[in-house]
């Protein structure tokens, strides 16, 4: 199959603004990516046509609403290939999915002195669930390093695992670095001990085929709205004998089975996870989006995104004035930058008003700025749906940047 | 000398010979050059007001009932920015700076820089230097 990008750059509306009278050159996908058309179009026919609250009514709107809930969940499932489709609970997204890991295997399963292991480059949402966790139970967070080209130090893993080592939860592509973790060698090492292992995918669902039953890993979570979904949605994948097992987070309606005041029995799993009214429409917007993914092909996304990579790193380094933060040699289309001597909050403040959407700061993970000791850097993150010309025009307006500032 | 309100209306006017989002940060790059400098020992964390994106460092004292201000910070349109919020607020009375209502900030197309969002200093700076100006005022009326 071709890759159209004519053809792909049509269906995202938003790419056809302009933002202070210039073409919007929209290279903030890491923190958010553009909705297409169908995605867009569900959501609307949802609020015009079908809105009803799902596995509640007796009537013909809130039954076709939870058909599609359902079979958004069918879809989510499909996507990552999960074995069954109760596996998947729908959350508010990355963010909320890893508070409800962290709080409902802790509960179960973490007490004084035992210890969860993340990486040095994690999100700051793979981060303070785990130290909000370990502050309640007294346990203990330990850290894979990783070196200064951004390649996590997985050789570490094994002495870093003690018997007292509950779980290991670690990020798939740094929202910062760009690197692709070898999570599959991670989860074997891992399991070797028999010790569960979370994958923060929020920043390689939309990049890359992630197979849940293939790389054997026990939970999982992305955010819609990374994967050209809508806000507010999301997922945590866990394997059927794990989410069993766990104690619900949150309690109220749907996540019961049986409530009196002296005593609550819970709903099946996935539901005794989704408790209140889900955002289902947010569900059904998020699984349009992966339909859509599945339309261009995963493997095309991918590959022209790393060619995207590629072509960016080289004309970034031709400038001759720029220092990338992260050289993995297995990355994804993700750039963290500085420009020499401009300081990158006036650097983002230009080129917003020459169009270019950038994130300049910490990108919520201080521990990587940490590392390399700067306050932060100007952040490019790629999509399929960008192209070598607007790379070319960041970095001429890169030398633009440096000639008025220094 | 001109008051809060004269001032604000300079920049404005000055600001509206500009055509370009690029000829403004160019006026404030060179602004930023004009900064009263902030004395080295006041460059230190207790000065500092801490954003995601950028630093401030601000030290205000007080001379003949006035506040007299200077700051600096890392990134130069910050600065530029802050610049101008010193040639408003700064050699005023507390009374002045507590009243004072910084709406050239918006009508020169810099609002989006003061959003609580932003986290480049400039919207706490703004509030410290109200904070010294009531904590001055109170001293002021104790006295």
């Amino acid at each position: 199959m071709s890759f159209d990008i004519d053809k792909i750059r049509n269906d995202f509306p938003v790419l056809g603004e302009k933002v202070y009278n210039k073409q919007l050159i929209y290279f903030d996908n890491g923190a958010t990516t553009q909705k297409p058309s169908p995605v867009i179009e569900i959501i609307n026919k949802y609020h015009s046509k079908l809105n009803s609250s799902i596995h509640r009514g007796v009537h013909f709107l809130s039954d076709q609403a939870t058909n599609d809930y359902e079979d958004a969940r069918k879809k989510v499932a499909e996507f990552i290939n999960a074995e069954k489709s109760s596996e998947i609970i729908f959350t508010s997204g990355s963010t909320g999915s890893i508070n409800m890991l962290a709080f409902s295997f802790g509960e179960k399963f973490v007490s004084e002195g035992d210890e969860i292991i993340i990486t040095e480059m994690e999100h700051h949402a793979n981060i303070v669930p785990w130290q909000m966790l370990c502050e309640r139970k007294k346990a203990k967070l330990k850290i894979i390093p990783f070196n200064d080209e951004g390649i996590l130090q997985t050789e570490s893993l094994s002495t870093l695992i003690t018997e007292k080592t509950k779980l290991v939860s670690v990020i798939h592509i740094s929202n910062t670095l760009g690197t692709i973790n070898p999570i599959k060698n991670i989860i074997e090492i891992a399991h070797r001990q028999s010790i569960p292992v979370m994958i923060d995918a929020a920043q390689s669902i939309q990049h890359l085929s992630v197979d849940v039953q293939e790389l054997d890993c026990d939970f999982l979570v992305f955010s819609g709205h990374k994967a050209y979904g809508p806000t507010g949605i999301g997922i945590l994948y866990g394997k059927e004998k794990w989410l069993e097992n766990l104690p619900p987070y949150q309690g109220g309606g749907d996540m019961v089975d049986i409530v009196t005041f002296e005593n609550t029995t819970y709903n099946e799993v996935p539901f005794k996870f989704e408790a209140g009214t889900t955002n289902y429409i947010g569900a059904i917007g998020m699984a349009e989006a992966l339909r859509y993914i599945e339309s261009i092909g995963l493997e095309n996304i991918g590959k022209y995104e790393t060619e995207l990579m590629h072509y960016a790193t080289k004309k970034l380094k031709e400038t001759g004035i720029v220092t990338i933060y992260g050289n993995a040699p297995e990355k994804a289309s993700i750039l963290s930058f500085l420009i020499d001597g401009v300081h990158m909050a006036d650097a983002g403040m230009m080129f917003d008003k020459l169009g270019i959407a950038v994130r300049v700061g910490t990108h919520c993970a201080q521990t990587v700025m940490q590392h390399f000791n700067i306050d932060g850097t100007v952040r490019a993150s790629m999509s399929m749906y960008n192209t070598k010309e607007e790379i070319d025009y960041l970095c001429q307006t890169i030398h633009q940047v440096k000639a008025m500032l220094s | 000398m001109t008051n809060i309100q004269e001032v604000q209306r300079e920049i404005v006017n000055e600001f509206t010979l500009f055509d370009d989002w690029m000829e403004r940060y160019n006026y404030l790059i060179e602004l930023s050059k004009d900064l009263p400098v902030i004395d080295a020992k006041y460059k230190k964390n207790d000065y500092l007001i801490r954003g995601c994106q950028s630093k401030v460092w601000l030290n205000a004292e007080y001379k003949d009932h006035k506040i007299i201000l200077t700051a600096d910070s890392d990134a130069i349109i910050t600065k530029g920015i802050i610049a101008l919020l010193i040639r408003v607020l700064s050699n005023r009375t507390p009374q002045e700076i507590i009243n004072a209502d910084l709406k050239f900030i918006d009508e020169i197309g810099l609002k989006q820089n003061l959003s609580p969002t932003r986290a480049n200093g400039l919207l706490s700076m703004i509030k410290q230097i109200k904070l010294y100006a009531i904590a001055y005022d109170a001293k002021e009326k104790k006295n």
